[in-house]
């Protein structure tokens, strides 16, 4: 029988290998999935205040009719959202933006503090403590940032941070959000 | 002091590991006996060292010492018992401790009860499980130590993610694992067959029993692992076509193959270089498996931790592995061929059959579960594989591997008389399209193909039944002793081939007939669902040991009949800050209701509570079937013929050293 026949298998696991080292060795991440929402209404959704903080809770009702707004998913627990916030927060006052959130599996208590600590723009703040509503929007990790038009149609999902080059990234996206209203 | 001593020890395992890995197999080509007969020493040595260093980490778990990190991050101290103990395992480097544990374990029981091997056939196969000891236990002491101390120590721990906190799931990891690293030995025969450059009959003899006890362990680990997705998780489903569960089903359907092909290299001295492939394949995809678990490489609702730095690693591992034996393969396998001639028509040409399909299944679902990953390179684009197309890929591949897997054992080596089997199965056929219409009619529509699928399961089971029967001659006096005379191993076929179609018409009647609603309930609220009514009470507030439960109870009536009451409940776990489903769900052959709460609807919702009923019929026989798998398995490993009269190897004829 044919020799080379038999090096098939060996070709096919170094293919194989080789997809998977690619995988590995060029910083993708993996979850980063382009979310189904894109140019969908947000989800129905509706989530109480933050026990504790004066903010009113969000629901889908208020992302409709209230000009351009950002959707920021974050948790007092997560590193990268407080390096995040003082940007979030310049871009919101800088470019008259309303900013609301959704504080996601946090301690009540603790997003208090956090916000004490780092000050609040958020115009409103669900706080989605068992995650569900996270589910609804398809968040993978925090901190997340949605682009929600005037019709609460989902213009664009940021998985991560808004810093450094993520920063640039996400204007940019918001560049072409503003340009579309 | 206890975690140091283990760490010790997994050091000393990797000595003793290193040593395995070059004196045996030296030993094999010198023909120094003494060299060979070291592999035993180490072999039980190294399983022993790894025995005591799985038992100091357990240990930890039990006493919760604080100052392991891997103890603070997994563990609490209000924990049960039980899920201190399955702790160990609930992690990234506990669960490698305990693969290397099995690793080892395999290596020793090889080492320990295998008499009838040559020395030098098992002093190279012990050699080769030694290098993949090396490399896991080397992974292990540079990336993982699963002993690393932390200071100062907290006070409590952080818990185990309540998901895992169940029976279930306690005992899943080590029976998947059992599987998935049982078929290393399979792996080491086979590249110490190519290293030795011969497989006959006798070493196919040898490898079956561990193929078959992996084989069994895979099975009951995957059918764990669906039943804890089913009452667990609270998702109404027992199979997502998830990565983590592909990459478990994989290996399964080429361990599969494995075994049937084993039989043909065993029965007629053919397929061999195919049957070896297989067996290197089925552990290559337990690799995989491994890899794609820890690496973080595909998003899976089960992964570990993600770490780029464990994903090299283990890729280097797999790479010098699975290349290093499929080249041997290219290398050594040409010469292998010959043996039994068969005709077109034959028990050889049903299995190659069998193995062509279910080669082409598991091909299909290695390229669904990479496929995400092809296209990003490729394109930059990205997309997941979700049920959709493995349904629409697998089914037609499936049903008509079951159709040829009825035929299949009514064939008989060499030349089978296919008009006479035919006319044997007349009967059968008739029957099985009249069940088929009756299934269509009680069915009352539904998808055709669930008609049809429902038929070919029907199909299997009276064709199996027939085959035994037949067999046995079970209609004729002394039928009893005539099953106690027959090979064990055939009745194992029969119960496995049956337990599949039992299997089958339970994922059918599951995914084709399920019903599903969902709905917003108070107390008083009446839902209808499949014939029954399900009345919402009221929620009551329960504290658990280490959670606080919202307990549902729902009264359930057929027409009017009070049929019983269902208790769901939501958990929240405040020190891991999670919650979690438990559903309750009346269980019946015929099917299960299955009922769950979701938190309060929340605006405005006082009192008002999510409801989910689901009817899933006859789901039960998923269960019922994988329990015949395994049982079918067990009965076959039980075969004296497995045990007693060890197989001669016959003298060859041109007798040329390998090396």
């Amino acid at each position: 029988m044919n020799r080379l026949v038999f090096a098939v298998p060996f070709a096919l696991a170094v293919l194989v290998l080789a997809f998977g080292y690619w995988g590995l060795s060029n910083g993708r991440d993996p979850s980063s999935i382009p979310s189904a929402l894109i140019s969908q209404p947000v989800p129905d959704f509706a989530l109480e205040p933050i026990e504790g903080v004066d903010t009113p809770g969000l629901s889908t009702a208020d992302l409709k009719g209230q000009g351009l707004t950002l959707v920021n998913v974050f948790a007092s627990w997560c590193g990268p959202c407080r390096a995040e916030h003082p940007i979030l927060t310049r871009i919101g006052r800088e470019q008259d933006l309303r900013i609301v959130a959704i504080n996601y599996k946090d301690q009540p208590a603790a997003a208090a503090d956090w916000l004490e600590e780092l000050g609040n723009p958020y115009a409103l703040i669900g706080s989605d403590l068992s995650g569900r509503t996270g589910i609804e929007w398809g968040v993978t990790g925090v901190p997340e940032t949605f682009i929600v038009s005037n019709d609460g149609i989902v213009l664009h999902r940021f998985p991560g941070p808004v810093v450094g080059d993520g920063q640039r990234r996400f204007q940019k996206a918001l560049d072409a959000a503003k340009a579309a209203q | 002091m206890i975690p140091e001593l283990g760490q010790f020890a997994i050091a000393l395992a990797l000595i003793a590991a290193c040593v395995q890995s070059v004196l045996p197999i030296v030993g094999a080509a010198r023909r120094n006996t003494l060299w060979m007969a070291s592999a035993q020493a180490t072999a039980v040595l190294q399983a022993g060292l790894l025995i005591f260093a799985f038992g100091a980490l357990m240990h930890a778990f039990i006493v919760s010492d604080f100052t392991v990190r891997n103890v603070v991050e997994n563990s609490h101290s209000l924990k049960p018992m039980l899920y201190k103990v399955a702790g160990t395992w609930g992690s990234h480097e506990g669960s490698l401790l305990l693969w290397v544990l099995i690793l080892a374990l395999f290596g020793a029981a090889v080492a320990v009860m295998a008499t009838n091997i040559p020395l030098a056939l098992k002093a190279r196969t012990l050699s080769v499980q030694a290098w993949i000891s090396v490399g896991f236990l080397s992974f292990m002491i540079l990336t993982s130590n699963p002993f690393d101390r932390v200071f100062p120590p907290p006070l409590d721990g952080q818990d185990l993610n309540p998901l895992l906190q169940d029976f279930g799931l306690a005992i899943h990891p080590p029976l998947l694992y059992i599987g998935y690293v049982g078929f290393s030995i399979v792996f080491s025969f086979a590249v110490a067959a190519l290293i030795e450059g011969r497989v006959d009959p006798a070493w196919a003899r040898w490898v079956r029993p561990w193929t078959l006890a992996a084989w069994m362990a895979l099975t009951g680990g995957i059918a764990l692992g669906s039943w804890w997705a089913y009452y667990e998780l609270g998702w109404g489903g027992w199979w997502f076509w998830d990565p983590v569960e592909n990459v478990s089903f994989m290996p399964w359907l080429a361990g599969t193959a494995l075994l049937h092909s084993a039989i043909v290299t065993e029965k007629r001295d053919t397929f061999k270089a195919w049957t070896i492939l297989l067996a290197i394949l089925t552990f290559s995809l337990s690799l995989l498996g491994t890899f794609i678990v820890r690496s973080g490489l595909l998003t899976s609702v089960h992964a570990f931790a993600v770490d780029p730095e464990r994903g090299v690693y283990i890729l280097g591992l797999l790479a010098v592995s699975i290349l290093g034996s499929l080249a041997l393969f290219a290398w050594r396998a040409p010469a292998m061929e010959g043996g039994g001639l068969f005709a077109p028509i034959s028990r050889e040409a049903g299995l190659l059959i069998n193995n062509l399909l279910i080669a082409t299944a598991c091909a299909t679902v290695l390229f669904g579960t990479l496929y995400p990953l092809f296209l990003e390179a490729v394109t930059g684009e990205k997309i997941s594989v979700g049920p959709p197309f493995f349904n629409a890929a697998f089914i037609p591949i499936t049903l008509p591997l079951i159709l040829v897997m009825g035929l299949g054992p009514h064939l008989s080596w060499k030349r089978a008389d296919l008009p006479g089997v035919l006319a044997r199965l007349k009967w059968i056929g008739v029957t099985v399209l009249l069940g088929t219409l009756v299934v269509a009619w009680v069915a009352d529509g539904g998808p055709l193909l669930a008609v049809i699928s429902m038929g070919i399961a029907l199909w299997l089971i009276g064709a199996t039944v027939q085959d035994w029967a037949r067999r046995v001659k079970l209609l004729q006096s002394g039928a009893w002793a005539r099953i106690k005379r027959q090979p064990r191993a055939a009745h194992g076929m029969s119960m496995a081939h049956l337990g599949l179609a039992v299997l089958m018409v339970g994922a059918i009647g599951a995914s084709a007939w399920k019903t599903d609603t969902v709905s917003f309930a108070e107390a008083g609220t009446t839902v209808p669902i499949a014939g029954f009514e399900v009345t919402f009470e009221g929620i009551e507030q329960v504290r658990g040991p280490n959670y606080i439960a919202q307990v549902a109870t729902l009264n359930v009536t057929r027409d009017g009949a009070f049929v019983t009451q269902l208790f769901p409940e939501r958990r929240v776990y405040p020190v891991a800050q999670a919650t979690t489903t438990e559903s309750d769900i009346r269980q019946t052959l015929a099917g299960d209701l299955y009922v769950s709460i979701a938190e309060p609807a929340a605006e405005n919702a006082e009192g008002l509570w999510t409801l989910r009923l689901i009817y899933e019929p006859l789901v039960n026989f998923l269960w019922l079937g994988s329990f015949m798998l395994v049982l079918g398995g067990a009965l076959s490993l039980s075969d004296r013929r497995l045990r007693v009269g060890a197989p001669r190897r016959a003298a060859p004829l041109n007798a040329t050293p390998a090396e």
